[in-house]
């Protein structure tokens, strides 16, 4: 019973991944999914490092992007029939590459956490980036190397020529990628690798090497950033020095964060969430990054173990059968709150537009007129004030929600 | 406004977030076709992060010419509007094979891209393969400022049309130039340690060899681009080997620093560049680099030639205070597609490539321009223009600076051969 | 060659220098609050876009004055409001609010100034060379840099060595408890160091912005160098902080000023390649072109064999 109710959640996960596909199905939605699956490999691996093992990584994409440059160089191989095999297996070399790198890079670099650990990967991924752009016969320089899928043999007929059967080849592969990063946490060196986060010294006196742990932790995220990297190079057929950059190294330590870094799930909410908000929000504002850097201190700030630690943060209410009760304050405190986030947007897109008109929520804004920012700044103020009442009244329905039952309390 | 009915699309963008904020919407982009339908062309360039001022440029130039030739008069084809589509790639190889997905999602069958060789060639390569597979879908590349010759060379495309000349013909007539100048005994050559800035210093090397042997080449540079904090060390390396002249391939930031520091060297020599104009760099300059900054490019600067051309940058200064007519390349190629397109009265890609074939069209500055059908490369008289504050009618950066013809070539003397063997597709 | 090298000497130390000015606040915040600042060089770009806009209405002597002090306020109240908050939820949070900060404000400055490069220029007083030395000038202006790093480091080793308020500072680094008992405001002055470490930046920002270009890019540019002194030198020590910036500034202009390269190290033991070899692109590296990435080649090597870093003392 116990084996169905874990397994019910790796099945509906693989159900989702297949299955998504069939609801959007446009060119553009499977861009974003594969998109989507390839950035939960990534930031999976990346928990591995950060949430599981404690170790703040600034080069992570260093890893990713190898194993995408070794699997577009394998496509190439394949093309010009210097070797034969089916494309599927391509994310394998990825990998495998990513734990090679691993295995190098991480011999040196894990004798210490902490902040000598965060720097060495900085400085790591500074030079990796930096010589990607000097050997340009293995990286291709700023314009980086591509291949072609297509010349692989075929798969039950399939020559993956549209991107919908990579999305698949790549969803199987995120799926695996995923259990066996699931297993991993559950496995001795797994937990170890949390004993060392927590209290490397109480780990020692056990017996165990901190440095050693470190290591395998190390290695395993490698090797998963590589087969995200293959898997990158599958769906794209070009990788470039970009995808091995300082900008992709912070990206998924963001996705990890924002997800929520001490919960399994975190980065897989965080790598949809920035994903989603990176393909669609820059098509409605010049200003998204603004927006995006926004919300991200917010979440820091506010939600500090991320959306999925504010998911879990309603475990006990919801064990209690209590959440009826937070229904309403939330919604009494999220309107006004939403209110008053778009008031804030009006403003700011509207001392940013050139035009005399501004289009907003169906509305005709005259942004050269006082009126029209004096009225918004007022539902603003109104907002935030609400926003600021209610919140009084949103505290007192958690404290409630979470109390201990009378009975239990005797 | 003129520009308002065209610009839909950026001002109204939250509410039309708003709407899409259920995923479904976004999802489930509709393909409603009416006989009306407005022609959508996509502009894909970096409209935000480190390099969009140069991508909001040329986008302002785009609509604003939209409007004032052919959306302002009924529009085209009988009464279709034109419609840009905003894309934004951020200047990111990744980025733009999103974007073109997106473009492909929404049947858009015509992208305009400038801004970076290395961009430009990734969507050359994803159209490419993305019309070979999928037959019907086609998509045309419209490239009205990457560079690189490889584009309509080694690896030229059917479906790839570049607006502005490639870095080999700038050259050619640059070092011509500077081979003029009998003051020039040496010079320099520093540039970004990427494909751009390594063809300008081969193409350089061999030109000079060729042209004027007896210039020694005392210096060929290379930096990694966008990471040099300081010029000043370069500028010691120049100085110390008694270069008489600078040729440099550099933009953005790199441009304007190692201007800079040149100038504060005390340093006087003459600068050759593709890209020390407008977008806050002109104003920069300003007073240090007067007669000093050269720019080779297509077109002509002050003065220009034709009352139209004028009054097309008076209107448009009128409409956008803060933009200059950087790139009137751009109108050229738009005004050469609605041609293609009218010629055809379709909008297929293939017919309209077929089309933009060796079509000579007359600009607005009154120049005939040739689209070579070899290649696809647009063939148009080159400049040599000065930095300077005399003589500047229509200056950049409302700094009272700009740029004013030195020396013209005519069309038939930037032809160059290309060793573009084009596949083309067979239909 | 004697020219290049005073000139590459002159140059490095005036580099030198100017990474100091954003290395000391970095690392005094350091030393106080354990967490590394990643928005540092964002306060440095702040410095120099206020100045820039300040210079417009009072001249480049009152952006000098002024921009400084909004951008330590600036600093404070991300301190009080930000950081603050943040603090009870660990390093790894405050470091990723450092990072998200410093993504917010190259928006932000986007959002205010315009993404393009802004005609910041030198002032009239300074506009001449200081001294010509084989037809190169030297301006005036990079003396002044130079004097105003020279005096901002004497002042601080002044300040946190004898005055009263410097004691009190390097008291609550090591023994908060123990400060705080004794009756002064500990917050206050965690408040304050992050005030004055990012004001010093800001007038790093307001002195390198005429010359080193002022745009939304210049934060990104020095950065994470700036993260390689800190370490290099060891985390909390000002006199490493000091040594480490010389070191990289003169790296990096010798680097650049050298002409050597690998096929002159190959010729020195009789090794040619061809062109068409796989490796070509190793065998034709010269110095000059990865000059910029030495500081990192350096901060591996340091931390590989000197995890504490030149003078640090505290092993983490």
């Amino acid at each position: 019973m116990a084996l169905l109710k874990k397994s019910s959640i790796w099945i509906a996960f693989i159900v989702a991944l297949l299955g998504l596909p069939l609801l959007f199905d446009s060119i553009l939605a499977i861009s974003i999914l594969n998109q989507m699956v390839i950035a939960i490999v990534f930031a999976l691996s990346y928990n591995m490092l950060l949430g599981q093992g404690g170790m703040l990584s600034f080069g992570h994409a260093v890893y990713f992007g190898l194993g995408g440059f070794l699997s577009v160089h394998a496509l190439m191989l394949i093309e010009f029939e210097t070797m034969v095999f089916s494309i599927l297996w391509i994310p394998l070399i990825g990998g495998l590459f990513g734990l090679l790198a691993g295995i190098f890079i991480g011999s040196f670099s894990t004798r210490k956490a902490g902040t000598v650990f965060a720097m060495i990967s900085l400085g790591i991924g500074e030079l990796i980036a930096a010589s990607s752009l000097i050997f340009s016969s293995f990286f291709g320089g700023e314009a980086g190397i591509s291949g072609d899928r297509t010349f692989g043999p075929t798969f039950f007929g399939f020559d993956f020529a549209q991107n919908i059967e990579i999305y698949y080849v790549a969803a199987v592969w995120a799926f695996i990628a995923t259990l066996f990063m699931y297993l991993f946490t559950q496995t001795p060196a797994g937990r170890m690798a949390n004993a060392v986060r927590d209290n490397p010294e109480r780990a020692e006196f056990i017996g165990y090497s901190s440095r050693k742990v470190r290591f395998i932790s190390f290695c395993a995220s490698g090797l998963f950033a590589g087969i995200a990297g293959g898997l990158f190079a599958l769906n794209y057929e070009f990788i470039t020095e970009e995808n091995l950059n300082a900008a992709t190294s912070g990206r998924v330590l963001l996705m990890a964060y924002i997800g929520g870094l001490g919960y399994f799930i975190g980065p897989i909410i965080g790598a949809v969430v920035l994903t989603l908000m990176n393909s669609l929000l820059s098509n409605y504002s010049e200003l998204w990054m603004l927006y995006l850097g926004i919300m991200f201190l917010l979440t820091v700030m506010y939600l500090p173990r991320g959306f999925a630690g504010f998911i879990m943060m309603h475990q006990l209410a919801w064990v209690r059968g209590n959440m009826k009760l937070l229904i309403k304050p939330y919604l009494v405190t999220t309107i006004p709150a939403l209110l008053f986030t778009l008031c804030t947007i009006a403003l700011i897109e509207m001392s940013h537009t050139e035009d005399e008109v501004f289009h907003y929520l169906g509305l005709v804004l005259n942004p050269a007129s006082p009126i029209t920012w004096i009225v918004i700044l007022a539902i603003a103020g109104g907002a935030f004030y609400a926003v600021k009442r209610s919140l009084l009244q949103l505290n007192d329905a958690w404290e409630t929600a979470n109390a201990i039952p009378k009975e239990e309390e005797t | 406004m003129k520009k308002l009915s065209i610009s839909s699309k950026i001002t109204r963008p939250f509410h039309k977030f708003l709407s899409a904020i259920s995923l479904v919407s976004i999802f489930m982009l509709s393909n409603a076709s009416t006989a009306q339908e407005p022609v959508r062309i996509a502009f894909m360039d970096p409209l935000s992060g480190t390099f969009a001022s140069i991508g909001n440029t040329g986008r302002t130039i785009l609509e604003f010419a939209v409007d004032y030739f052919y959306n302002s008069k009924g529009g085209i084809l009988g009464g279709r509007m034109i419609e840009i589509v905003s894309l934004d790639n951020k200047q990111s190889p990744n980025e733009t094979q999103l974007q073109f997905r997106r473009a492909v999602s929404e049947e858009i069958q015509i992208i305009f891209q400038g801004n970076s060789s290395a961009v430009a060639s990734t969507l050359s390569q994803t159209i490419s393969r993305h019309n070979r597979r999928n037959p019907g879908q086609e998509v045309l590349q419209i490239n009205y400022s990457a560079v690189d010759p490889i584009l309509t060379e080694d690896n030229c495309s059917f479906w790839h049309f570049r607006f502005d000349a490639h870095a080999n013909m700038k050259l050619n007539v640059l070092t011509d130039f500077i081979a003029a100048d009998p003051d020039i005994s040496s010079m320099y050559i520093i540039g970004q340690d990427y494909s751009f800035g390594q063809v300008v210093s081969d193409t350089t090397i061999k030109l000079m060899n060729e042209k004027r042997p007896d210039i020694e080449i005392v210096g060929n540079e290379f930096h990694p681009i966008g990471q040099v904090k300081d010029f000043t060390p370069y500028v010691t390396k120049i100085v110390s080997s008694g270069a008489d002249a600078v040729v440099t391939g550099n933009f953005g930031a790199d441009m304007v620093s190692l201007a800079r520091s040149i100038i504060d060297s005390g340093l006087d020599i003459p600068i050759y560049t593709f890209y020390a104009a407008y977008d806050g760099i002109t104003a920069t300059l300003g007073e240090g680099g007067k007669n000093k900054i050269r720019l080779i490019h297509n077109g002509v600067a002050n003065p220009l030639p034709t009352e139209a051309r004028k009054q097309f940058n008076r209107d448009f200064k009128i409409a956008h205070p803060n933009y200059d007519v950087t790139q009137p390349r751009i109108v050229n190629a738009l005004q050469m597609v609605v041609a293609a397109m009218e010629e055809t009265q379709s909008t297929d890609p293939y017919d309209v490539a077929l089309a933009l074939e060796d079509m000579r069209f007359t600009t607005m500055a009154g120049e005939e321009i040739w689209m070579r059908a070899q290649d696809h490369q647009i063939f148009q008289g080159l400049s040599v223009s000065v930095h300077t504050d005399e003589g500047v009618e229509f200056d950049a950066d409302n700094s009272g600076w700009g740029l004013v013809t030195e020396y013209q070539v005519p069309l038939e003397e930037t032809v160059v051969e290309s060793s573009c063997q084009m596949r083309r597709p067979n239909r | 060659m004697l020219e290049v090298l005073i000139f590459a000497t002159l140059n490095g130390l005036v580099t030198g220098f100017l990474l100091f000015m954003l290395a000391s606040g970095l690392t005094l915040i350091f030393s106080m609050m354990g967490v590394l600042n990643f928005a540092h060089a964002s306060f440095y770009m702040l410095g120099a876009y206020f100045a820039y806009s300040l210079s417009l209405y009072f001249g480049f002597w009152g952006g000098l004055i002024f921009a400084p002090l909004i951008v330590g306020a600036l600093g404070a109240l991300v301190e009080r409001y930000g950081l603050r908050k943040v603090h009870a939820s660990g390093h790894v949070a405050e470091l990723v609010f450092t990072f998200g900060l410093a993504f917010l404000i190259e928006e932000a400055i986007q959002f205010f100034w315009g993404r393009d490069t802004k005609n910041y220029q030198t002032p009239d007083l300074l506009d001449f060379p200081l001294f010509t030395l084989f037809g190169q000038e030297f301006s005036a202006y990079r003396g002044f840099m130079m004097t105003i790093s020279i005096v901002i480091f004497i002042a601080l080793y002044y300040v946190l060595t004898k005055s009263r308020v410097g004691i009190i500072i390097q008291a609550a680094i090591t023994h908060p408890q123990t400060v705080s008992n004794l009756g002064h405001n500990v917050p206050l002055i965690f408040m304050g160091v992050f005030g004055m470490g990012t004001a010093l930046a800001g007038l790093a920002g307001v002195i390198a912005g005429p010359v080193l270009t002022t745009f939304p890019g210049m934060a990104t540019v020095l950065g994470s160098i700036v993260f390689v002194i800190v370490v290099i030198g060891g985390l909390g020590s000002l006199a490493g902080a000091f040594i480490a910036s010389l070191l990289i500034g003169l790296l990096q202009s010798y680097a650049i000023a050298s002409d050597v390269g690998m096929p002159d190290l190959l010729n020195l033991f009789g090794i040619s390649f061809d062109r068409s070899h796989p490796l070509n692109d190793l065998w034709t590296m010269n110095l000059p072109q990865i000059a910029p990435v030495l500081p990192y080649l350096l901060l591996v090597l340091v931390l590989i064999f000197r995890p504490t870093g030149l003078l640090g003392k505290r092993e983490e």
